[in-house]
């Protein structure tokens, strides 16, 4: 066929894109692609293992070094198809996305190491490893796409391996929790396509460089601060925000313990995500009108969370509203939204990702110890497991915010930049919050560790295993890390919390020669 | 279901529909058609196909699980989409290649490969949900053994189908 005679240059990108630029779309193409391989071998069982981890562990590897990139070069841009933007879908990785879909790798492969032992035959033959990669396509999709629609498409993705992964096994109990975690989430999403078809009317554009560019313009005439309104309700309902967090706690604590690190760790972290990409970056202004309304609800969350916390006899359940506390933190950093205050917020999210999955995963162990979910049925565990213990101390210390573990760092950034904008009450639910988390975990510390087991049951010999220990010592690990050499996760987050707040980077990696008109 | 009518219509009516979804998958480049409605196309047929015979006869008939199509599919659309990498052009962009088959110049496309995996993918899914439900409403006995397709032959000793997890 001869060369196409007409000007292709004012629709199709012509410059070749760089190699190092594909590690945008690796990360959820590799994810798509094991969980693909692993759907035609759902029958051999053997294999799912060893297939899934070598994705993991090629995911992170991809995030690593799409970090490294992004960290030095700046946004990294790639157009599905060819198509320029805005029309073409663009993927965008800026230092937030990177981050985030770097610490969820991690997340993911701990959690799949810690699933070689969780998950029998059973579970896998129902599809938990090919439903996790594609959970990760899903997550890694939400983080590193730099398209409105296209992030609603992630969710969904995300969302679907989700159920699926919830009603692993088909346990009535687990069928209740899923019900009410599908019908709250659709209407969340729901929300969010409404959302979305809303802006697409008055914008006339999904790309998000491109909405952050014309914002400024139709700010006058638009109806942002309803649209606002509407993702704010949205993500918040996805993050499990105040009035719109019970299907967490009515939900988290029925599946597999893998699946609730799994979502205690990434999915509500995707939300936090997403509110802080449509707030912060496209719409600033209107966030500043609605921030006394989000401020309420964060300081609400915290409080109410921690609360929960404090009453509650299953372990699974009580740190589903540790979760929920940590949400509350994230979104003040949101409603403050001065650069120091979102990066504290992204802190949050990175910290979080890593200890609530480990909290998770910790809960799992001790019952598995203990031989039991509830309290005043565990004891002992101290006598039993003393590296466990430790490690578990340490988790539960990084959770309510102590020295010298993650959770200080993020919580002083909150609690300054709250301080800073004279937002005292903010600043005093956080404190609040922070003492109460503190209390429900040493309880479950002095119950479940130090107190002897309530009735002597038969000694159970319960072997070591990597499958546990390299997973939750590593995930501990990460988290002391980040608590005792903090310099450099600091400094990224106030780069990527930066890159948010003065989006020309990010627009400028979209649009090389300017504004689309 | 046992009428004589179905029975005899079925297979005619399957090989029928899949080759026209395939007509229509291979038709929806330039025109209306493609993988998602092909694929639905041959869905039609399978169940057509698992309404005169059973479940079982379709899942004999397949051959593969449904998912492993679905995840064949998923597999082949993103490999086509990857295909890119080598020329230099960004993520899922259209290749073609034109080579001549028997003196007849035949365009290929990673295009065209990318809508034989969503096809692939709508067979898998459709199929495997459609199978389960008709599975949950049919007595258990086979209800009838489907006619040899190819027809006037002895019919050899059928081998024993494979059980289903």
């Amino acid at each position: 066929m001869a060369a196409p005679s007409t000007d292709i240059s004012a629709a199709l990108v012509l410059v070749s894109p760089h190699l190092a630029d594909w590690l945008v779309v690796l990360p959820v193409a590799l994810m798509i692609g094991f969980g693909a391989v692993l759907m035609m071998v759902r029958k051999s069982v053997r294999l799912h293992g060893t297939i899934a981890i070598t994705g993991l562990a090629l995911l992170v590897f991809l995030d690593a070094a799409l970090l490294v990139r992004v960290s030095t070069y700046g946004p990294v841009t790639m157009v599905m198809g060819r198509w320029l933007p805005p029309f073409g879908i663009a993927f965008t990785a800026d230092l937030f996305g990177s981050l985030m879909a770097f610490v969820s790798a991690i997340v993911a492969l701990a959690a799949g190491v810690f699933a070689l032992r969780d998950i029998d035959a059973g579970g896998r033959r129902y599809g938990f490893f090919p439903f996790l990669m594609l959970l990760m396509a899903g997550v890694s999709g939400a983080f590193l796409t730099g398209d409105i629609f296209n992030l609603y498409v992630w969710f969904e993705v995300l969302l679907i391996s989700s159920f699926g992964l919830l009603i692993l096994g088909s346990e009535p109990e687990q069928i209740d929790g899923a019900l009410k975690y599908a019908v709250l989430n659709l209407i969340g999403t729901t929300l969010f396509l409404i959302a979305i078809g809303y802006l697409y009317a008055i914008f006339g554009t999904l790309n998000m460089a491109d909405i952050a560019g014309k914002a400024s313009r139709l700010r006058e005439t638009a109806p942002l601060v309803t649209l606002t309104a509407l993702f704010i309700l949205a993500f918040a309902m996805k993050a499990a925000a105040f009035p719109v967090n019970f299907w967490l706690p009515a939900s988290y604590h029925t599946p597999r313990i893998t699946v609730s690190a799994l979502f205690g760790g990434l999915l509500t972290k995707v939300g936090i995500y997403a509110l802080i990409r449509v707030t912060v970056m496209l719409f600033p202004v209107e966030r500043e009108e609605l921030s006394l309304v989000v401020a309420i609800s964060a300081a609400l969350t915290m409080v109410i969370g921690a609360l929960g916390a404090l009453a509650q006899n299953d372990l699974r359940r009580l740190v589903g509203y540790v979760v929920i506390a940590g949400i509350g933190n994230m979104m003040a950093g949101v409603a403050i939204g001065t650069p120091a205050a979102v990066s504290g917020s992204i802190l949050y999210a990175l910290h979080s990702v890593v200890t609530m999955t480990a909290l998770y995963l910790v809960a799992g162990e001790a019952a598995r110890l203990g031989g039991a979910w509830s309290l005043s049925g565990l004891g002992g565990l101290y006598r039993r497991a003393p590296w466990f213990s430790a490690a578990s101390l340490a988790l539960f210390l990084a959770a309510a915010g102590l020295p010298p573990l993650s959770g200080l760092w993020p919580k002083v950034a909150l609690l300054k930049a709250s301080l800073d904008i004279g937002a005292w009450w903010l600043a005093a639910a956080i404190l609040i919050s922070a003492f109460i988390v503190t209390l429900a975990l040493s309880r479950v510390f002095l119950l479940a560790y130090w107190r002897p087991r309530p009735e002597p049951a038969p000694e159970l010999v319960i072997a070591r295993d990597w499958r546990i220990a390299w997973p939750l010592g590593c995930l501990t690990a990460l988290s002391i890390l980040f608590g005792l050499f903090p310099e450099t996760v600091l400094d990224l987050s106030q780069r990527a919390a930066t890159g948010l707040a003065e989006p020309s980077a990010y627009i400028r990696s979209v649009f090389p020669g300017g504004a689309a008109p | 279901m046992n009428t004589l009518i179905l029975r005899t219509v079925a297979p005619v009516l399957t090989a029928l529909m899949l080759l026209f979804s395939v007509f229509v998958l291979l038709r929806g480049h330039n025109e209306p058609g493609g993988g998602f409605i092909g694929g639905l196309i041959a869905v039609s047929a399978l169940a057509i196909y698992g309404i005169a015979f059973g479940v079982s006869a379709v899942r004999r008939a397949i051959r593969f699980h449904p998912m492993a199509i679905a995840g064949s599919g998923l597999l082949l659309a993103t490999l086509s989409g990857l295909i890119s990498i080598f020329a230099g052009v960004p993520f899922m962009s259209g290749l073609w290649i034109y080579p001549e088959v028997l003196g007849v110049e035949v365009p290929l496309s990673t295009v065209m490969s990318f809508d034989i995996g969503v096809y692939l993918v709508v067979v898998g899914a459709i199929t495997s949900i459609a199978l389960a439900l008709e599975q949950d409403s049919e007595p258990r006995e086979v209800v009838a053994e489907p006619p040899p397709l190819r027809a006037k032959r002895p019919r050899k000793p059928r081998p024993k189908p494979k059980v289903e997890g």
